[in-house]
């Protein structure tokens, strides 16, 4: 079943980016090199970013719409996002991070999904702390909690290794295919690294400057690790 | 070791009072303009800037007479007040206030502006995307990341309505108990003979409570940037 279908157009500096692919259940890779327009098509996704044109569709709602008007603001999309870098909010401790999604919905406190997400992503001792005392893996592991604890409907992860060293990569890597496995969101996850999608991708979508080169299952990953 | 006669704890106390109006009804629309000047393109941006930054080149006495004529019983906008809402500024300590608000605006918008443009934007996309609304995100993420600004514009602006002279006294006069602030006290009793005791007592205290102010906006600056960086 299609959960999200994007067709999307945007001049971009240099180049047009004009991407089509949609996503089942499960990890779709958004895979590719530097420079494809991958965190573009991920922040049009998301709502941070306005398309000059097309659609993207999640589930049966319409997000954007060039020709309809429609352009739903990123804050009523529902959209999980893990950038690149973790984005903390530095003034608000771990735990009032992982709760502003839920506070911000205006959804009640559900301490039993609470502990559930802190336990998956072993976050727990943390709470307390401000993001500028955690390890660099330890504040990736709060951003997906953070995006987890919002109830998305989409999970959009954004080269979420790529600020982390190879420590780091191994610590991380296994919660999400937990997070694939358990939680049940489906996700958008970008990288240019081959390896780290091996693990984890159940559908790939390649980029290549601006265009979908090729779509289909992990096997696309074999020809392509001169990539990155 | 101050003994302070009624009449100057009267100066005093009105000064303080004329400071807290003045920096309290300043800030939120310094926090307003500031705002506009970091985040929007718009027309007249140059002319709201230069608007804003006037009482800072301009003489003060021009100032308190730009508001005379303007905020007067008889000015356009004084008239209009007084008329639809019954609100004087003339000659009443509420005018103090006005021209008080106005000399430290620019002081007070100029910090505000600096921090709401060093805060990284991405935070405020992460926000957006966690469900915070625009005005939630000012709220719990860009006012929050810029309180050391928004700090440190408060203190002059509270700093410089405590000791403002010219325009105040230009647009509401020296009256004891109404608009005589601790700088008019001084003024007046350094124009009698015997009075230098008196303006010397109120000089101490002028720097004892520009001081305190310094004292306080530091401690509150620190403060701020420890939330950030954890204990």
């Amino acid at each position: 079943m299609i959960v999200l279908a994007v067709d999307v157009e945007k001049r971009l500096g240099g180049f047009q980016l004009a991407a089509r692919f949609e996503a089942a259940r499960g990890v779709t890779a958004l895979f590719g090199p530097s420079g494809a327009g991958k965190t573009s098509i991920v922040n049009m996704i998301a709502g941070l970013l306005a398309p000059d044109g097309g659609s993207i569709t999640l589930d049966d709602t319409v997000l954007f719409d060039s020709a309809a008007g429609i352009n739903v603001p990123p804050h009523r999309r529902r959209i999980g996002y893990v950038f690149q870098e973790d984005r903390l909010f530095p003034h608000l401790s771990v735990h009032q991070n992982l709760d502003y999604g839920r506070k911000m919905s205006g959804h009640p406190r559900d301490a039993k999904e609470f502990e559930r997400v802190v336990t998956l992503l072993e976050i727990g001792r943390l709470l307390g702390r401000r993001p500028r005392m955690l390890s660099g893996g330890e504040r990736q592991r709060v951003a997906i909690g953070r995006a987890l604890l919002m109830r998305p409907r989409l999970l959009l992860l954004d080269e979420p290794l790529a600020s982390l060293d190879a420590g780091h990569k191994r610590e991380i890597l296994p919660y999400f295919v937990r997070l694939r496995d358990d939680a049940g969101v489906p996700m958008v996850y970008v990288t240019h690294i081959a390896a780290e999608l091996r693990r984890i991708a159940t559908y790939v979508v390649r980029l290549d400057a601006g265009r979908v080169v090729a779509a289909g299952g992990i096997e696309l990953l074999d020809d392509a690790d001169v990539i990155g | 070791m101050l003994d302070l006669s009624p009449a100057e704890w009267t100066a005093v106390l009105l000064s303080l009072r004329i400071a807290i109006v003045a920096t309290a009804f300043a800030l939120p629309i310094g926090i307003a303009v500031g705002w506009l000047l970091a985040r929007k393109k718009f027309w007249g941006k140059a002319v709201l800037d230069g608007l804003v930054h006037l009482p800072l080149v301009l003489p003060p006495v021009v100032t308190g007479y730009l508001l005379l004529i303007s905020f007067g019983r008889k000015g356009l906008i004084g008239a209009f007040l007084a008329d639809q809402f019954g609100i004087v500024f003339a000659f009443r300590w509420t005018g103090a206030a006005l021209s008080c608000g106005i000399m430290g605006f620019p002081l007070l918008v100029r910090p505000i502006r600096l921090a709401l443009e060093a805060i990284d934007r991405r935070f405020e996309d992460a926000a957006a995307t966690l469900g915070a609304n625009h005005l939630m995100v000012f709220l719990t993420i860009t006012l929050p990341l810029a309180l050391p600004g928004v700090i440190a514009g408060a203190v002059l602006c509270f700093a410089r309505a405590l000791g403002e002279f010219g325009a105040t006294i230009t647009f509401v006069s020296n009256i004891p108990g109404e608009t005589q602030t601790i700088s008019a006290a001084i003024y007046t009793f350094l124009q009698i003979p015997g009075g230098e005791a008196a303006a010397g007592r109120l000089v101490l205290l002028a720097i004892a409570l520009a001081l305190a102010a310094l004292i306080a906006s530091e401690w509150f600056a620190r403060r701020a940037v420890m939330r950030f960086q954890g204990e």
